[in-house]
Formats: structure tokens, C-alpha cells, sequence
């Protein structure tokens, strides 16, 4: 048989059909749903009286609009309420299991799925949301869809859908000390830019993924959207059955050891044919920040906001001019000088466990600066649980953060928590685009550990100076 | 789905590369739960200023381009979320066709499910597109069976998938599609029982 990747692998055991110009019907394991993309796959369901094929294969959970202050008394704001309830409303009517906001185990979408051991290597799994290559980390082909797709998910348990190009991201050699996954899936952005993984699924390869934590390798395939590509990938080993083995959802006993069976074939073939490849050498990557509108627009914190008129093609060129102006910042102006006025972490990117820990272990004993306002977002109602029982809310807090509730939070800025015009964010979050957290708001995405440092100094910082 | 063969309309160009969905339709209107009345956030920022005011200069604000049914880009247009609010928002307001050097693959999905063309162009096609407008507007016809794209001086083809085209030609629905298939999906769910894949059977 012809050498494959592990993309080949998942995709030719999911055809059930294919049609001559190359279109597959593609069968889907694993459907997650939340409140903000659903509601019009719904009501599409009931408008042609169609049922949900496999409401088990599916799992819902409130996370975009959620707010994450206190929510004793449910959500105030009237739109985001009901747009929650008509999600719990859907799920029942359909049998979609769901977890509810006052459930221990909501939290954003995809730190759920991996959590409760929904998402599994091999599987295909969907949800209508961009990031949701995240499950990439475990071999899972995973990818985002529109709404229109999630109402054919949920009534065909099937996608239409033409074959991605395989393109290997090869890491060479070990990243210097100090530098996070973060700062490895920026900086290839920036290498190969918002769109250079357009057509393509990534396969994440080399020293660096191996060594890298379950954890650090969702929020290197978290990213892959944000270089274009559908998804991303990277071969399952035994860390990521240590980290699924006896997580609620995954399977048991002899179900467990025929999965591993299957789980262990994932690995692409020798051989076997990529597209486009890359290397990329591990022990040239710094702390990455950004300073424009875009993921791509990435330097290191050493060094300075670029110059617009250095750049040669000219839609570029006004891109960045574009950005600067945005983001209120000149030509030149060293990174590490930026003032800052908020910090969020949290996001499907980095409001993992470990991400809090890194953090709160940078924050340890120190006070951020007066002028900050801070905040964490954990992921999830486990993560919350998890770090509070570890002591990490009480570092926070004593640091001068606030300890809030589980969301996507100013990730989005769709519920209550956002920027003011011209206020400039030190956010772990994915977007940088203008708007993004809120009208007029400056993000500057990066790494948890930075946006510690960012905290403390009041400007953006080399954490490793600290 | 909605049907789409031909259209004859006024070309709107945003010379911008990386036109992500936050920009198509800001977060504070995905808070609905229907599909329809989008096309008054179309662009929201861009469109009214904090005090939610029209910004007279902004082309889609001007006659006759508040009118137009083609819009013009340069790079990656429809980048960043998944959220299908773009394409019900550009459909709203009135924006049938997208001309761009290159598209996101989720938004240009997305397009054809709501009735709209999504045409990728060389960069020097669009260039020309874009100095034509420049001075006065440009109609453009648009045929989609033929595959072609006409107006003053203008007569370019372009490329677009079979099946995509056929699809958006008869506006079909996918899921009929699909459903008529029913019987292969349950051979495929038959034949592939693996049952570790059941995720509450030992729940
Ligand atoms: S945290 Fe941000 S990127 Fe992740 S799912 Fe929520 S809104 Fe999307």
C-alpha cells in the first residue's frame, strides 16, 4: 500500500462515499455544539422536520457568551441569556447531552472535549467554531465548520468535503529554556504568514512536539487556524493515552486496549508523501509578541516595531501601516517599552492548568503593577477546581488579578468582559484583530509567562529578565 | 439553498488584505438566533462610527456603492472564525459576489451554502478591477455557467469547482443531498462498529 500520512490515514477510514470531481462524504465521530453557532442549525432541523442522527456523538456546552463574574443569579444580559437557554432548550428537545453553566464541568469548548476524554486520536470531530483544530494535539482530524454544516453534522453525522494537502511542520533541535509552545506556534506564523496554510492540515513533527506536554501541543494546533490551515496534527504517543486514560468519556477495559491498538497505527508511514514541508530550527525562536492586527504580525520582545516603509509589497505595506495606526504605536519603538493597561489570560489558547500554573509560578510572591488591570479566565469549571485546589487562585489574587469564572471571556469580549477604545491588552488569547476584544481595543497576544511579566511591569517584558 | 446563475451589479472595492469575519459582522450581533436582519452590522466599525453614526466615507455608506452586489479584496478574505454571520450579513445587505486574491477555507465554504460566489482572481485581475472603479463605478456581469466575468474593458474567466458549481447552479440543498444517501451512511456506521468509538456505552 502507498505510504501514507497520518491525515490519510483518518480521512480514507472515514469515506462513505465519494463522488467523481473528488468530493468525499466524510463520516464525523464527534460533534461539539455551543450556543453561539447553533441556534440556526436548529431551527433549520426543525423547519424540515429532520431528527439529530447521533445525539450521543454530540456534546453541548454554553461558553462564548457566557459571563464570568458571579453567576448566581444567571445571565443579566437578556440576548446572551437567551441564547443559552435556547441552546439548552435544543439539546433537550434532541437528546444532546450538555453540560449547563452551573455544571462543574463547563468550560470552553474545546478544553471540554480533551478533558472529558470525548475527543480521541483517530476520530474526525467537528464543532462550529474555528479553533477546534485544538484536538489536533491528540490525532484527532479536527476542524471548524459553519453553521450550515453543523445543522448537516447534526443531521447526517457526514460532511461534503474535498481532501486537504498534507504540509509537515518539522521543528529541528530543542528550543532554548524558557521558551513556551506559545512562542513556537507564533513564531511560525509569522514565518509563513495568516494564509500560509490555506488547503492545507498540519502535521506538527521533531524533537520539540515530542517533549511537549499534552497541553503545550492543544495550543500549537489551536493556532494552526491562525496560519490558514483547517487543522492540525500530531501523531499520538503515550503521553496522550496517560492523559485520555480513564477520563470520563474515553473507553474502558478491553474497548480501551482495541483503541489503543488502532490509536498506535497513527503515525505517518515513512515515506510517505507531504505536500509542503518546512523546518523550522527550534533553538532560533525567542519570547514572541505581537504588534499589529494579525497573528502574522510577530516580532520577539527584544526586538522593535517594524517599519512600515521597509516593506517592499505594497498590500502589505499598507497592511502594516494600517495596523500601526490601529494599535497607536511607531515605527522603531522597542517592544519591551510598550505600556500596557490590561492583561486576560485564559482562551481555548492558553486557560489550561499548566497555562495557570506557568503563570501564577511567574506571579508567585510579586505584586502586578498599579495601573494594571488582570484577569484569568480559567477554561474550564475543572481547570478552576483543579488550580484552586493547587493554591494557584490565592497567587493570583494576592498578585492584584481577579479570579473569575469559566468562558471564552475577552477572547471574544462577547459577553461583559472587553476592552475600552485605545486600551492596549496583554492577552495568551489567538486574535489580534482589530475589534477583537473589544471596539478600538490593542492586543498583543503571547505567552502566559509574558503576560505574568506584562502584569508585573506594567509594559510588555521579557519574562526571562524578571 | 438560495440559486445563483447570473448577476449584473456595481463593484465595491475594500483594498485590504486579511478581511477577517470580526470585521464582516462584529461579535454584538451574533448574538441572535436567527439568520436574517444581518446586513445592518455588515461591517459595523467600519460603517458607523462609536456613536453609531454613518461614516459618509466609507464606500459601502456611498452611492451608488451602497447598492453594490460585488465586492473586491486582496488576501485570505473571510479569515479567522467559523462564524456563518459573515456570509448571512453580506447576503443581508445585498453582496452576491466576492472577488478576491484568495479566501479562507471556512468562509469559502460557508459562501456556498448561502447562495453566494466566491471568485479567486489572479492578483493582476484584481489590480485592474480595482484601477478601473477607481474613478468612476464599474458594473460587472457576472456568469456563473459560463464561468466568466464581463464589463467595460473587462472580460476575464474564472475557475470554480464542478460540483460546487452545480450545487449553487440548482441551488441544492446539501443535506437533501446527503440524506439520500441515508443507506450508504448506515452501511459505513455498520461496517466500521468500533465499539471503543461509542462514547457512553460504559457510562
Ligand atoms: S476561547 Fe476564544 S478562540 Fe477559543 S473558542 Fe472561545 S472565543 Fe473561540
Amino acid at each position: 500500500m502507498k505510504p501514507q500520512t497520518i491525515f490519510d490515514k483518518i480521512w480514507s477510514r472515514h469515506i462513505v462515499d465519494q463522488n467523481p470531481s473528488g468530493e468525499c462524504l466524510l463520516y464525523i465521530d464527534r460533534h461539539l455544539i455551543h450556543e453561539v453557532t447553533s441556534p440556526q442549525a436548529f431551527e433549520g432541523l426543525k423547519n424540515n422536520k429532520r431528527k439529530v442522527r447521533k445525539p450521543l456523538m454530540t456534546l453541548a456546552v454554553p461558553d462564548h457568551n457566557v459571563p464570568t463574574t458571579e453567576r448566581r443569579f444567571g445571565i443579566t444580559d437578556n440576548e446572551s441569556r437567551i441564547q443559552v437557554e435556547k441552546l439548552i432548550e435544543n439539546c433537550r428537545e434532541f437528546g444532546i447531552p450538555f453540560f449547563p453553566i452551573e455544571d462543574l464541568r463547563q468550560g470552553i469548548v474545546h478544553i471540554i472535549g480533551p478533558e472529558q476524554g470525548f475527543t480521541l486520536p483517530g476520530t474526525t470531530l467537528v464543532c462550529g467554531d474555528s479553533h477546534t483544530s485544538t484536538h489536533g494535539a491528540f490525532g484527532s482530524l479536527a476542524f471548524g465548520i459553519g453553521t450550515s454544516e453543523v445543522e448537516h453534522v447534526l443531521s447526517t453525522q457526514t460532511l461534503i468535503l474535498k481532501p486537504a494537502k498534507n504540509y509537515l511542520i518539522n521543528f529541528v533541535g530543542e528550543l532554548k529554556k524558557g521558551i513556551t509552545a506559545k512562542d513556537v506556534i507564533l513564531h511560525l506564523i509569522g514565518k509563513i504568514g495568516t494564509a500560509g496554510g490555506t488547503g492545507f492540515v498540519f502535521e506538527y513533527a521533531g524533537k520539540v512536539i515530542e517533549n511537549f506536554s499534552m497541553e503545550e501541543r492543544m495550543t500549537i494546533c489551536n493556532m494552526s487556524i491562525e496560519a490558514g490551515a483547517r487543522a492540525g496534527l500530531i501523531a499520538p504517543d503515550n503521553k496522550t493515552f496517560e492523559y485520555l486514560k480513564d477520563k470520563p468519556l474515553s473507553p474502558k477495559g478491553k474497548e480501551w486496549d482495541k483503541a489503543i491498538d488502532y490509536w498506535k497505527t497513527l503515525k505517518s508511514d515513512k515515506n510517505a508523501h507531504f505536500d509542503k514541508k518546512i523546518d523550522i530550527i527550534a533553538s532560533s525562536i525567542e519570547p514572541q509578541v505581537t504588534w499589529g492586527t494579525s497573528p502574522e504580525d510577530v516580532v520577539s520582545i527584544s526586538s522593535s516595531v517594524p517599519d512600515p516603509a521597509k516593506i517592499k509589497n505594497t498590500d502589505k505595506r499598507q497592511s502594516a501601516e494600517r495596523a500601526l495606526d490601529y494599535m497607536g504605536l511607531e515605527p522603531g519603538q522597542k517592544m519591551c517599552n510598550i505600556d500596557i493597561n490590561t492583561v486576560f489570560i485564559g482562551s481555548c489558547t492558553n486557560g489550561r492548568i499548566e497555562d495557570l500554573r506557568k503563570a501564577a509560578e511567574i506571579l508567585n510572591g510579586r505584586k502586578i503593577n498599579k495601573k494594571v488591570r488582570a484577569f484569568v479566565v480559567p477554561g474550564s469549571g475543572l481547570v478552576k477546581k483543579q488550580a484552586e485546589e493547587e493554591g494557584l487562585d490565592k497567587i493570583f489574587m494576592s498578585s492584584g488579578f481577579e479570579w473569575r469564572e469559566p468562558g471564552c471571556s475577552m477572547c471574544l469580549a462577547m459577553n461583559a468582559d472587553k476592552l475600552q477604545p485605545h486600551e492596549r491588552c496583554a492577552s495568551t488569547s489567538n486574535r489580534n484583530f482589530e475589534g477583537r476584544q473589544g471596539r478600538g481595543g490593542r492586543t498583543h497576544l503571547l505567552s502566559p509567562e509574558m503576560a505574568a511579566a506584562a502584569a508585573i511591569k506594567g509594559k510588555l517584558f521579557d519574562v526571562r529578565k524578571l | 439553498m438560495e440559486k445563483f446563475s447570473e448577476l449584473t451589479g456595481i463593484v465595491a472595492c475594500l483594498e485590504l488584505s486579511n478581511i477577517d469575519t470580526d470585521m464582516i459582522i462584529p461579535k454584538q450581533f451574533l448574538k441572535t438566533i436567527k439568520r436574517s436582519g444581518l446586513g445592518k452590522g455588515l461591517f459595523y466599525e467600519m460603517r458607523f462610527d462609536e456613536n453609531e453614526k454613518l461614516i459618509p466615507e466609507f464606500i459601502l455608506n456611498k452611492s451608488p456603492y451602497n447598492e453594490s452586489k460585488i465586492l473586491v479584496a486582496l488576501e485570505n478574505f473571510g479569515c479567522g472564525s467559523s462564524r456563518e454571520h459573515a456570509p448571512w450579513a453580506l447576503t443581508d445587505f445585498g453582496i452576491k459576489v466576492i472577488l478576491a486574491k484568495s479566501f479562507a477555507d471556512i468562509f469559502y465554504n460557508n459562501c456556498f451554502k448561502n447562495g453566494i460566489l466566491p471568485i479567486k482572481l489572479l492578483g493582476e485581475e484584481i489590480e485592474k478591477i480595482i484601477n478601473f472603479s477607481k474613478n468612476k463605478f464599474l458594473e460587472l456581469e457576472i456568469n456563473l455557467k459560463k464561468q466568466t466575468i464581463k464589463g467595460s474593458e473587462i472580460n476575464l474567466s474564472f475557475e470554480i469547482d464542478e460540483y460546487k458549481k452545480t450545487c449553487l447552479l440548482n441551488g441544492w440543498d446539501d443535506i437533501d443531498l446527503t440524506l439520500k444517501k441515508e443507506n450508504l451512511i448506515s452501511e459505513f456506521e455498520t461496517k466500521n462498529n468500533d465499539s471503543w468509538l461509542e462514547p457512553r456505552r460504559n457510562e
